[in-house]
């Protein structure tokens, strides 16, 4: 036996490493309050988070059907300038931060953290609860700001000034200053689950889980955590200077200024607008990461159960995700080629943008090269694993294009950009969404959701999704703007534009209904649906391997499981099954072949 | 879950330097090797404070070079009248030394925490409590002098108006952190005092086991609020 008890296992024999971290004392609840309310399970505060994140991103979806009617038959819904401008940024705000980032993190994050990797719970149950309640608290106070004087900001999801704080946009008053308290108590949630994630991955699992045996799906939860944890700030401290800039008068980020309509200068004075950029999309870069490297991961785990094949690369994935990571960082300013900076920043900032395009390319490599002669079964997860793979690298191959300079100079601004990061980081990352669902759900409910509905629910998203945003690419090319109330009268467009729209509102229309179908099956099936047996997919992961499923509190029964391999062993050959679970050990598996670290 | 009674925890041997890291990294279970969750949570959470407190000091730098009037004279604003002669910076140093021993006060709170010493813990909590809210009183004198001499987050009689917004703004966030710690540090001083470190009493909201660790993590954040009042002192004091 080696000086450090955990090296036989690597090598393969059964041996029990040492056990080095305490046992987790769980608090048991005692009635409904704090069994299903005030829970801090993290399974049950996985939920929560899950279903908040829904119910707001509902708003966000409905804000969106009614941003395209405007789009292509205005006056169908009467609705002036400013409720346009409320709408787009408030379904850019909703479906970036409230939707996405909280139902990745601290929905799949919570569930998927403690089972995946051996752990009782969160380190931290009670933090992990109180993140949940502080989030709900971001939520109502976004909400809150639909119901004051002047409505929500409009100032566009990304805030800027001066036109933020102006009294020309919508909800200059009260929208913005609750825009910004909602997101700096949801930074303040989410750096409690955050650091929960974070310690619980890097110093709770269980023996025999290193990091290199980690599900993806864990490591796309993590690496995007720390991001988070690293980029909000950026936001905090943004969101705090605005706030003053607003409420006391100072001039952090407003310039010398008259006020919109009455012709008056305005006190402020020597402020730098283009500083708000810079801190804003410090924040706003990462985050694009945060919500796809989850989506990374779960997507590998996807593909690799439901191809019965072990992930390609799986360490190339690993260094990808955390090199992606890194680079996520030094890259924000390609967001602002049109901002004025030096023409110097932007070479730098294209450089590292195109250098990310290499370990994104490795990934999409990996995924196609796991599904090559593979045992591909078409349940609903594969299908939506599929069309992210196809999505996303359409959405990638557009960014290419944003990223020179050159190109992005007549691009910025147009419908080419909105294509560009709605394929990108909005139907490729919920294609996962609804794939980890129909895959997880099972594991959460102990029942299957029903298959042809998915399927329905499937061919219409992904066919209806491509219907909104390929077109767009084109009437990007054409120079139509974005964010523009109206842009259709005159002959600064052909006519070719208004059918176009027309097209796609449709389409977003019939996808929009399309999820409704989803709803009624999700909701249908908690109770309804067909029962699953123990691990139906036939995973190899921990949390499908729980003694109860669904796993109760404290995930496993008395003992944690020990692990012996990683989470990719499909199809091992010599093996009596196709897969072979983390906590089998080698003596129990009958042929020494399916021996693999 | 009844394996917590029986179990023995092991730390693995230490092994030194570059071999150490790859060997942690790639081990099981911990990856910092004996480091309890709080403790690692508290490095993370620092780590991220830290990025917080950079970007409020880059944006002040940014906003001090693009500014179109002049930025006042630190070592005339920041003076202090002793008799007829005006000490340059004189307040400041004494804030910083105050708060600069006070990490020296926390630190032998750990040290008597470890040993089990829970009077001697409980004191020298106390005392850099102490020394953290006579911190934040110099503090508020120092807002109210600029004040009364005219200073407002909008403007100044001297010369750019970001001048008060950054000071307020930096000073008054690292203000509410040092309150904060110092809530805190009183708060360990009474469970220290109580004993509840040595009986494992349960927190009151977390219904965990009180813990010795509790003050080490304490005296983390303690010390890295010193640390960054260094930075803030450099970058707006004496710059």
């Amino acid at each position: 036996m080696a000086a450090n008890g955990y090296e036989d296992v690597v090598k393969g024999d059964d041996a029990v490493p040492a056990l080095e971290v305490q046992p987790q004392e769980l608090y048991h609840a005692k009635s409904f309050w704090t069994r299903y309310i005030f829970c801090q399970d993290a399974k049950v505060i996985a939920v929560q988070y899950s279903l908040t994140a829904i119910a707001i991103g509902l708003v966000g979806l409905v804000s969106s059907w009614l941003i395209r009617m405007q789009i292509a038959y205005p006056g169908v819904i009467p609705m002036d300038a400013s409720a346009y401008y409320q709408l787009v940024t408030m379904h850019g705000m909703i479906m970036v931060i409230y939707l996405l980032t909280a139902l990745f993190l601290g929905g799949f994050g919570n569930y998927l953290i403690p089972l995946m990797v051996g752990a009782r719970d969160m380190v931290f149950p009670y933090v992990n609860m109180l993140s949940y309640w502080v989030f709900l608290l971001a939520v109502l106070i976004l909400v809150a700001s639909y119901f004051v004087p002047g409505g929500p900001t409009g100032a566009g999801w990304t805030l800027y000034p001066p036109q933020a704080i102006t009294s020309g946009t919508p909800g200059s008053g009260l929208g913005i200053i609750l825009m910004i308290v909602s997101l700096a108590v949801f930074v303040v949630g989410f750096t409690m689950g955050g650091l929960n994630y974070v310690i619980t991955t890097l110093q709770a699992r269980t023996r025999g889980m290193t990091l290199m045996r980690l599900p993806l799906t864990v490591w796309g939860i993590f690496v995007a955590t720390v991001l988070a944890l690293f980029a909000f700030p950026a936001l905090l401290v943004a969101g705090i200077m605005m706030l003053l800039d607003n409420i006391l008068g100072t001039s952090f980020f407003m310039p010398a200024i008259l006020e919109a309509g009455l012709g008056e200068q305005m006190a402020y004075d020597g402020g730098s607008p283009i500083l708000f950029q810079h801190l804003f999309w410090f924040f706003g870069h990462p985050e694009v990461y945060i919500v796809a490297l989850p989506a990374f991961g779960i997507v590998s785990d996807l593909i690799s159960v439901h191809a019965r094949k072990n992930i390609f690369g799986y360490r190339m994935m690993v260094w990808a995700i955390v090199i992606i990571g890194f680079l996520s960082f030094i890259v924000w300013a390609h967001h602002m080629y049109v901002a004025g900076m030096n023409p110097w920043f932007g070479f730098f900032f294209a450089t590292t943008t195109l250098i990310i395009a290499i370990p994104t390319a490795l990934k999409v490599y990996n995924w196609v090269l796991t599904l090559w002669r593979g045992n591909i079964q078409l349940t609903v997860p594969m299908l939506f694993a599929i069309g992210f793979l196809i999505t996303f690298t359409n959405g990638g191959l557009t960014g290419l294009f944003l990223g020179n300079v050159i190109v992005d100079v007549p691009l910025s601004d147009t419908y080419f950009v909105v294509a560009h990061f709605h394929m990108v980081m909005g139907i490729a990352p919920v294609l996962v969404v609804y794939g980890a669902i129909y895959h997880w759900f099972p594991l959460i409910t102990g029942r299957f959701l029903n298959n042809r509905l998915g399927k329905i629910h499937f061919w219409i998203t992904f066919l209806g999704s491509y219907s909104i945003y390929f077109p767009m690419h084109y009437l990007g090319f054409m120079g139509v703007t974005r964010r523009y109330f109206e842009v259709f009268e005159g002959e600064a467009f052909p006519v070719s534009i208004v059918g176009i729209n027309q097209f796609i509102t449709i389409a977003a229309l019939v996808t929009g209904f399309a999820q409704l179908v989803f709803f009624y099956n999700l909701i249908v099936s908690v109770k309804h649906g067909d029962k699953a047996e123990k691990n139906p997919w036939k995973a190899c992961s921990l949390e499908w391997q729980t003694t109860e499923m669904p796993p109760g509190h404290g995930n496993f029964e008395k003992e944690l499981p020990i692990v012996h391999r990683w989470a990719y062993d499909f199809s091992v050959p010599g093996a009596n099954e196709d897969y072979i679970p983390q906590n089998i050990s080698p003596s129990e598996v009958s042929n020494a072949q399916a021996e693999k670290t | 879950m009844e394996e917590s009674t029986t179990a023995t925890i092991t730390v693995p041997p230490y092994i030194k330097g570059r071999k150490g890291v790859v060997s942690d990294w790639s081990s099981d279970q911990k990856t910092f090797k004996g480091v309890p969750w709080g403790k690692a949570m508290m490095w993370i959470f620092l780590v991220a404070d830290t990025f917080i407190f950079s970007i409020f000091l880059i944006s002040y730098m940014t906003v001090r070079f693009s500014t179109k009037l002049a930025w006042p004279n630190p070592s005339k604003v920041f003076s202090l009248h002793v008799g007829h002669v005006s000490v340059p910076l004189l307040l400041i140093a004494i804030m910083t030394f105050i708060l600069i021993t006070s990490s020296g006060t926390m630190a032998l709170a750990v040290k008597y925490g470890y040993q089990r010493n829970r009077k001697m813990c409980s004191i020298f909590l106390i005392l850099t409590a102490l020394f953290g809210a006579s911190f934040v009183g110099m503090q508020a004198f120092e807002w109210t002098k600029l004040i009364m001499e005219g200073v407002r987050p909008w403007g100044n009689p001297w010369g750019a108006p970001q001048f008060g917004a950054s000071f307020f703004m930096i000073t008054g966030f690292h203000g509410t952190h040092v309150t904060i710690g110092v809530i805190f540090l009183l708060i360990m001083s009474r469970k220290s005092f109580r004993g509840d470190f040595d009986t494992g009493r349960r927190g009151f909201f977390t219904s965990q086991k009180s813990h010795y660790e509790a003050i080490e993590i304490m005296g983390l954040y303690w010390h890295f609020v010193d640390l960054v009042w260094v930075f803030i002192f450099a970058f707006f004091y004496l710059w």
